[in-house]
C-alpha cells in the first residue's frame, strides 16, 4: 500500500500541468538544502573547539545544553513558515478498503523522513563524534545523540500540532507567535526557567541514560496526538459540515471611482475577504510592516545603509509579493467564465496592477514611523517604494503569465493547512535581491542618495511605460490563454 | 449565425471532432446529443474559443470566435460549476455578470425576478455564497446567469443534468420560450432524449467527434434516436 502511494505522488508530480515550474524549483530547493546542509555541518564541526576556546573553564556541552531551549523555538518558529504536512488527496481513497489508520500514519511518518529532520543530525552527529574523540563516555554520548533527534521528531510533531489549530485561525501566525513568545518571555523573566529544565533534563539523561524514556513517551503522545487530529479530519463531513455563516452583501461603491475596472475591483476585494487562503496574505501584511523592527533598533543595521532598500521593497512590497505572484491562479476556479465573458484582459489586469499599487502607498503611509530611526531610512523606503510600483508590479504581472497551478478556493485539501509552504518565498529573491543589489551597487560607488534616486528613477521609468508594459503583459496573457484554461481545468 | 467549417480538433494524433460543416440559423433550437466522448463539450469549447481548433473555425455571427473577441457581447454559457464564482452570493454573481454585459442592477432586478418560479425560493435572499449551495441550486444560479443581458447565442452543456424533475420542466419551459418568443439561438447538449426532442427544433447527433445524423424534430424523431443509440452501444 504505501509503495501505491508513493507512486501516486511520483505520478502526480510528473503528469501535472505545473510539471515543468515544479521541477525548477525542486531543483532550486535542492541548492538551498545543501547550502543549509553545509552550514549545519559547519556548526556541528567547529562548535567545540569555538566553545572550548571562547569559555576555556566551562563544559562545552553543558553549554550547548544550556542552549537547547532557544534552539527548539527557533526551529518550531521556522518550521512552522518552511514546513507543511505532505499534502495528500485522500478524498478518493475514503470509500476504498483502506484503513483510515493507513493513511494518517503514511502522511505522519513522511513527515518524519522530511529534510527539516535530517538537516539537525548534520549538526549533532559531528558534535557528537568530536565529543567521544574528547574521551566523553560514548554511551552516555550516543544516548545525548539519540536525544537530540527525539526531541527533533517532537518538534517536528508539535509543529503540527500548531498548525492544525492555525489553519482554523483567522490570524493564521498568532498561535506560533503567542505559543513561542509565552514561552520566550515566560523564560527570559524567570516564571518558569525553561532553559534549566531543558538542560537539567537533558544532563540527566546523559548521565542516567534510563531517562530517555521520558523524551520517548512526550514523542509517542505527540505522534498519537497528531494521529487523533489528522483521523478526525479524515471524514468527508468534516470539510463538508462547515456551518454556514449568514453573509453580509456589500456593495463597496466607492470602487466606482475607478471606472471601467470597478466590477474587477469589486470582485478582487471580495475575493480577499471571503476565503481563508487569501485572507492570510492580508494578515501578512501586518507581519511584513514590522519586519524593519527586527534591524532598525540594532546599531549593527544602522551603519549599513546600503540594506534598508531591502528592507523598504520588503515592507512596501509584502502585499505584492504574497498577492501578486498567483496572479491570475486567484481566479482558476472559475478562469473559463472570465475567458467566454464579454471582458477586455487589459481591465482584468489593470484592478490587479490597482489593487497592488495601492496597497504600495498605503504601506509606505503606514512605514513613516520608522523615520524614528533616521530620515536617510525614509528616503530609502520612499524610493523602494517607486521602484515596486513602477517595476516589481509589473514583473510579478508578466511573471503570472507563467502561472500554471490552481488555486482551489472552495474546498480546503484535509492535509493542506496553508497551502504552500518554502516555495512561496522564492519568488521574492528576484523581487529584493535586485533592487537591494542596485542600491548597494550605487552606495558604494558614489553615495546614499544617488543610490536612492538611481532606484526611484527606474521605478518612475516603470510608471512612464505603464501603457505599453501593460500590452505587452496582456498580450503574452492572451498568448497562454488556451494553456492556462487547460491548466487550470485539472484538479491537482 | 453560426457556421462551422472544416472544424476539427485532435489531441496528439487522435482527433476528437471532425465536423465539415455545420449551420445554425438564427433564432434555432439547437440540440446535440451523443454518448460520452463524442464531442459535444469539445464543440462547446471551440465555440467559446476555450479550446485552439486543430483545422477550420467557427464563425458566429460572421466573426471568427479564435481571431475576435468580438462575439463576446451577444453570447452567453453556461457549461460547468467553472463558470461559478463560489465566494460571491448569487444576487452579487448576477450583479457581476450585468455588469460585464452593460446591465445596471435594475435590469438584472427584473430579469432575475421573471425566475422566481424557477429558483423555488432557494438561490435569491439566501444570504450564502455559491460555493455553500447544493449542486443543482448552483446549476440553477448559472444557467439564469446566461440569460443575463439578452444574448442572442446561448450555450448550456447538459442543462437538465443534476436538477429536480420539477426544475427540469420549467427549465425547458423556458429554452422553448427565448427560441420561439425572442428569436435567440439556444444551444444544449443533452443524455436524456426525451428532454432533447421536447425541446429543440433541430438534433444533431454526434460519434466519434463526427456528425452522424442531423434532424428536424418531429413525432417519430424521439423512436429514431432511441432506435440509433440501442444500436451504437455496442
Amino acid at each position: 500500500m504505501i509503495k501505491n502511494f508513493l507512486s501516486f505522488e511520483w505520478k502526480s508530480f510528473i503528469r501535472s500541468a505545473n510539471f515543468g515550474k515544479g521541477l525548477a524549483v525542486k531543483i532550486l530547493m535542492g541548492f538551498f538544502a545543501l547550502y543549509f546542509m553545509a552550514m549545519f555541518l559547519g556548526m556541528g564541526l567547529i562548535m567545540y573547539p569555538g566553545l572550548k576556546d571562547t569559555f576555556p573553564d566551562q563544559d562545552p556541552l553543558v553549554i550547548v545544553n544550556n542552549y537547547l531551549f532557544y534552539w527548539i523555538l527557533g526551529d518550531l518558529i521556522f518550521r512552522f513558515f518552511f514546513q507543511k504536512l505532505p499534502v495528500m488527496s485522500v478524498k478518493p481513497l475514503l470509500t476504498l478498503p483502506v484503513k483510515r489508520s493507513k493513511i494518517v500514519n503514511y502522511v505522519l511518518g513522511k513527515s518524519a523522513i522530511s529534510f527539516f529532520n535530517y538537516l539537525s543530525l548534520f549538526a549533532i552527529i559531528p558534535f557528537g563524534v568530536t565529543l567521544i574523540v574528547k574521551d566523553y563516555p560514548v554511551n552516555s554520548v550516543l544516548v545525548w545523540m539519540l536525544t537530540l533527534i527525539i526531541a527533533t521528531l517532537c518538534i517536528n510533531f508539535l509543529n503540527f500540532i500548531i498548525e492544525s489549530f492555525s489553519a482554523e485561525k483567522e490570524l493564521s501566525f498568532l498561535p506560533i507567535i503567542v505559543f513561542t513568545g509565552g514561552l520566550f518571555v515566560l523564560n527570559h523573566f524567570n516564571v518558569v526557567s525553561f532553559t534549566e529544565i531543558v538542560a537539567n533534563g537533558i544532563n540527566a539523561v546523559y548521565e542516567t541514560p534510563v531517562l530517555i524514556g521520558i523524551p520517548i513517551l512526550v514523542l509517542v503522545g505527540l505522534y498519537l496526538f497528531n494521529f487523533k487530529i489528522l483521523k478526525q479530519n479524515l471524514f468527508l463531513d468534516s470539510g463538508l459540515k462547515k456551518e454556514v455563516k449568514e453573509v453580509h452583501a456589500s456593495n463597496l461603491e466607492w470602487t466606482k471611482n475607478f471606472g471601467d475596472i470597478a466590477p474587477f475591483m469589486r470582485l478582487d476585494l471580495k475575493l480577499l475577504w471571503r476565503n481563508k487562503r487569501t485572507k492570510s496574505s492580508v494578515w501578512m501584511l501586518a507581519l511584513g510592516l514590522f519586519y524593519g523592527l527586527f534591524f532598525y533598533p540594532q546599531p549593527m543595521y544602522q551603519e549599513m545603509p546600503w540594506f534598508f532598500a531591502f528592507i523598504g521593497v520588503f515592507v512596501t512590497g509584502i502585499f505584492l509579493m504574497n498577492f501578486g505572484q498567483f496572479i491570475p491562479a486567484w481566479d482558476s476556479g472559475y478562469y473559463k467564465l472570465l475567458m467566454s465573458q464579454n471582458i477586455k484582459y487589459e481591465q482584468y489586469l489593470k484592478s490587479k496592477f490597482t489593487l497592488m499599487a495601492l496597497s504600495i502607498i498605503i504601506l509606505f503611509v503606514l512605514s513613516i514611523p520608522y523615520v524614528y530611526f533616521g530620515w536617510k531610512i525614509l528616503l530609502a523606503h520612499f524610493a523602494a517604494a517607486i521602484y515596486n510600483l513602477g517595476v516589481n508590479t509589473h514583473v510579478i504581472l508578466y511573471g503570472g503569465s507563467f502561472n500554471r497551478k490552481k488555486i482551489n478556493l472552495n474546498q480546503k485539501a484535509a492535509f493542506n493547512y496553508q497551502g504552500t509552504g518554502a516555495v512561496q518565498w522564492l519568488i521574492g529573491i528576484p523581487l529584493l535581491l535586485i533592487p537591494m543589489g542596485i542600491f548597494a551597487l550605487f552606495y558604494f560607488l558614489i553615495g546614499f542618495e544617488i543610490a536612492c534616486i538611481i532606484l526611484a528613477t527606474l521605478g518612475i521609468t516603470g510608471v512612464v511605460f505603464h501603457q505599453r508594459l501593460m500590452k505587452t503583459i496582456t498580450k503574452k496573457y492572451l498568448e497562454s490563454k488556451y494553456k492556462m484554461i487547460d491548466a487550470f481545468d485539472q484538479n491537482n | 449565425m453560426i457556421t462551422t467549417s472544416n472544424l476539427s480538433k485532435t489531441y496528439s494524433g487522435n482527433e476528437v471532432l471532425n465536423i465539415e460543416s455545420l449551420d445554425i440559423p438564427k433564432g434555432q433550437s439547437f440540440g446535440l446529443v451523443g454518448n460520452n466522448g463524442a464531442g459535444k463539450t469539445t464543440y462547446f469549447s471551440l465555440l467559446l474559443d476555450l479550446i485552439k481548433p486543430s483545422t477550420g473555425f467557427i464563425k458566429s455571427n460572421d466573426i471568427q470566435v479564435n481571431e475576435s473577441e468580438d462575439w463576446k457581447p451577444f453570447t452567453s454559457a453556461f457549461i460547468d460549476e467553472s463558470f461559478l464564482i463560489g465566494y460571491l452570493t448569487a444576487e452579487e454573481y448576477f450583479y457581476f455578470i450585468g455588469e460585464l454585459r452593460g446591465q445596471n442592477k435594475a435590469d438584472v432586478d427584473k430579469l432575475v425576478a421573471q425566475f422566481e418560479d424557477f429558483f423555488h425560493g432557494e438561490i435569491l435572499g439566501q444570504k450564502k455564497y455559491l460555493r455553500d449551495l447544493s449542486k443543482g441550486n448552483q446549476k440553477k444560479a448559472g444557467i439564469v446567469a446566461a440569460l443575463i443581458g439578452n444574448p442572442e447565442v446561448i450555450i448550456l452543456d447538459e442543462p437538465f443534468a443534476n436538477l429536480d424533475p420539477t426544475t427540469q420542466i420549467r427549465l425547458k419551459g423556458i429554452i422553448k420560450d427565448l427560441a420561439e418568443k425572442q428569436g435567440t439561438t439556444v444551444l444544449i447538449s443533452s443524455h436524456d432524449l426525451m428532454h432533447v426532442t421536447d425541446v429543440c427544433e433541430r438534433i444533431v447527433v454526434l460519434e466519434k467527434g463526427e456528425v452522424v445524423k442531423d434532424l428536424k424534430t418531429s413525432e417519430a424523431t424521439l423512436k429514431e434516436l432511441e432506435v440509433h443509440f440501442a444500436g451504437t452501444g455496442f
